[in-house]
């Protein structure tokens, strides 16, 4: 707020320097340093307890770095008045509880907080405010419903709602996609993707789905034992050595037929049911689709041969 | 200029396509009229000009409960030993009237009426503000350990007073009602430095809270083992909750809290709201959590000493009457104000019964116990119909 519009665009949304962090005294990231770009979409990956939920939670000044400083927009986050933060960075925490009798737009509403004030309780511009974000989201027909009798996706939607609502440059999403099944999932991952692109928000989320991941992510930070371990686009930190290195997987890397991002197949072990060498499978070049693109139908072809 | 385009956006909504994410459908090209269902009355969402702080089921409950607060107070007053009518009791109230009534009225009566009132009110609002924080229906303002705290000072004082004074004179020399406080107070803070850790957690409070109190009552018991079996019936009565013998000394310091203290309760209003979400959303939308718990924590530590001192524990009213105005207003937490009005109406009502339903006077606190318990689970049995409906 305070640099010039300029600075703006040198100086990253983000930044983490020398941070250690953790719980009790007991650091589960040490010495870390990042950088998230404006208009970004970045999502941190890595083995369970490996610290990303943990490393966004410190971006969003929700955890008290053990060492280290969280710069937003070339300010110390802690040093600026939690208000103020909040007009330019949202927080949607892992599975966030609503309490009975809260209805979507009750909830909405609670996002336009931070531009509210004693002096400036509620204005219609609120209103107009979190009642597109309903729109936005697709919760318009069920604005006066309880939360807490949505669907799963929707109540997502709800709680996305009101970050949208929030009107932050940048949104910190933890695990936006836990308990939904893969419509659902496409459905909130869609959503975030088209705040990134015709909004320009920034956003840095925890995924658990390295497909989705790579699939809806300018940017992959993979964190393992402390640290970052992998940093940069989908395809070039998404490799077979890097799955095996940070989360112990042994598995494979293709493109994806539709949009060629890339997709992880695990290998298959003694116990799996890997078909053995169907007849159709042991003759590629007979096959008669040619609906995908060559560089997959190869990709098919080799994993057929593998059986 | 993100938040141009949600403005532009809110304000003519459907008009303008495509400048918000998901206003037009995936599947509708652009610039396709948006569909009709949403152009006339808002798309179907209504937000008055102030929110949703308007809520007329909160407002008319208020003002009901309100109202039988103030009739109540003139019935409490007429009855007693000898019947006044309500008329010379409300030109009595207003100071147009002398003679011996007027004298029954202001001087003995309407002291323990006051009295009853302001600590059902600020009882009902402390209530209110520990359920909320803890987000706990059982997070009344006994886990902070005030009450066992209060209980302590109160018993130390009776017993350790020497047993030569009665409650009555104890209580009219301010003895009582001082430990009872500072016994309060200082459990409060023990609670809540034994439950930091870098800040407090409501979930925390509640268990170091449970700790506390059991503690602190183990000391109660041991103070009541130890006197005399007169000192230790004499406490027990404290220990019950009553307002018999209440005088004009114990309603001003309650009514001092309850003018400082209820107005400020009703400011924090949307921070509760916010809180209720959880301490990550919480600081996510801008509240500063661990400030706004610790003026909450306050808030419902003065509350409920200054009820405590004046009337001893008065039982179940800091419990029942958040969770009956919650159902009543059908809201998410418990408003307030309601529970504040419905505390006094129950502290009224149930003095009005030990003192005229019973051939001996009954303590309120037993009372309340009796009628709001049964409530609340009406309400709650009521409720799982509705639900099973």
């Amino acid at each position: 707020m305070t640099a010039p519009h300029q600075d703006q665009h040198d100086t990253p949304v983000l930044e983490a320097t020398g941070l250690s962090v953790g719980y009790d005294r007991q650091p589960v990231l040490r010495d870390l340093d990042l950088r998230i770009e404006r208009g970004t979409v970045t999502t941190f990956l890595g083995a369970n307890g490996c610290g990303k939920s943990t490393l966004l939670k410190a971006f969003g000044r929700v955890l008290k770095p053990q060492a280290g400083e969280v710069m937003l927009d070339g300010t110390p986050i802690r040093r600026e008045p939690n208000r103020q933060v909040a007009r330019k960075l949202a927080i949607l925490p892992q599975s966030p509880v609503a309490p009975a009798g809260t209805s979507v737009l009750d909830l909405v509403m609670r996002g336009r907080n931070p531009h509210q004030s004693w002096a400036k309780p509620w204005t219609a511009e609120d209103a107009a405010v979190a009642e597109a974000a309903i729109a936005a989201t697709g919760l318009t027909e069920v604005a006066h419903r309880d939360v807490t009798s949505l669907s799963g996706g929707q109540r997502q939607r709800a709680w996305i709602a009101m970050v949208v609502a929030q009107q932050a440059q940048t949104l910190l999403l933890d695990e936006p996609t836990t308990y939904l099944d893969l419509a659902h999932q496409l459905e909130v991952l869609r959503l975030v993707r088209r705040l990134n692109r015709e909004q320009g928000s920034t956003i840095v989320m925890v995924l658990h789905d390295l497909s989705l991941a790579a699939r809806y992510s300018d940017r992959l930070v993979v964190l393992h034992d402390g640290g970052v371990v992998a940093d940069g686009t989908p395809h070039d930190v998404l490799t077979p050595a890097l799955l095996e290195h940070a989360f112990g997987l042994h598995a494979r890397v293709f493109p994806d037929p539709v949009t060629g991002a890339p997709m992880i197949v695990p290998e298959a072990d003694e116990h799996d049911p890997v078909p053995s060498a169907p007849p159709e499978h042991t003759a590629p070049g007979a096959r008669t689709e040619h609906t995908v693109p060559t560089k997959t139908e190869d990709v098919l072809a080799s994993t057929a041969n593998l059986g | 200029m993100s938040g141009a385009a949600v403005r532009s956006t809110g304000s003519t909504p459907g008009t303008t396509p495509g400048t918000m994410p998901g206003t037009t459908p995936e599947t509708t090209a652009p610039g396709t009229p948006a569909p009709a269902a949403r152009t006339p009355g808002r798309a179907g969402i209504r937000i008055g000009p102030v929110g949703l702080a308007w809520r007329p089921r909160v407002f008319w409950y208020t003002v009901g409960s309100l109202a039988t607060v103030l009739v109540l107070i003139v019935i409490g007053t007429a009855v007693g030993s000898t019947w006044i009518a309500p008329g010379v009791v409300i030109r009595s109230l207003l100071g147009l009237e002398s003679g011996p009534d007027a004298f029954i009225i202001t001087t003995l009566r309407l002291p323990r009426v006051l009295t009853g009132a302001l600590v059902g009110l600020t009882l009902g609002v402390a209530g209110a503000l520990t359920q909320t924080f803890t987000r706990n229906p059982l997070g009344t303002p006994d886990i902070i350990g005030v009450t066992a705290g209060a209980s302590v000072g109160a018993v130390a004082a009776i017993v350790l007073g020497g047993g030569t004074y009665s409650v009555s004179s104890l209580v009219l020399g301010g003895g009582i009602p001082v430990a009872a406080t500072i016994g309060a107070l200082v459990a409060a803070v023990l609670v809540y430095g034994l439950g930091w850790r870098g800040g407090v957690q409501s979930y925390r409070l509640v268990l170091v809270g449970i700790g506390v109190s059991a503690t602190l009552d183990a000391v109660t018991s041991y103070l009541l083992v130890r006197a005399k079996i007169t000192v230790a019936t004499a406490a027990s009565q404290w220990l019950v909750g009553s307002l018999s013998s209440t005088s004009w000394e114990s309603v001003w310091p309650l009514l001092v809290v309850a003018v400082v203290a209820v107005p400020i309760a009703l400011a924090t209003s949307a921070a509760l709201g916010i809180g209720q979400l959880g301490d990550e959303v919480a600081t996510g939308v801008g509240l500063g959590v661990q400030r706004h718990r610790l003026l909450v924590i306050a808030l419902a530590v003065v509350l409920t000493a200054a009820a405590v001192a004046a009337a001893g524990p008065v039982g179940f009213v800091a419990f029942v009457v958040p969770q009956v105005g919650l159902r009543l207003a059908g809201t998410n937490r418990p408003p307030l104000l309601l529970a504040g009005a419905l505390g006094a109406v129950l502290v009224l009502a149930a003095d009005l019964l030990s003192r005229s339903a019973f051939p001996w006077q009954v303590p309120v606190g037993i009372i309340t116990t009796v009628i709001g318990a049964p409530y609340l689970i009406w309400l709650l049995v009521r409720h799982r119909k509705e639900m099973s409906r």
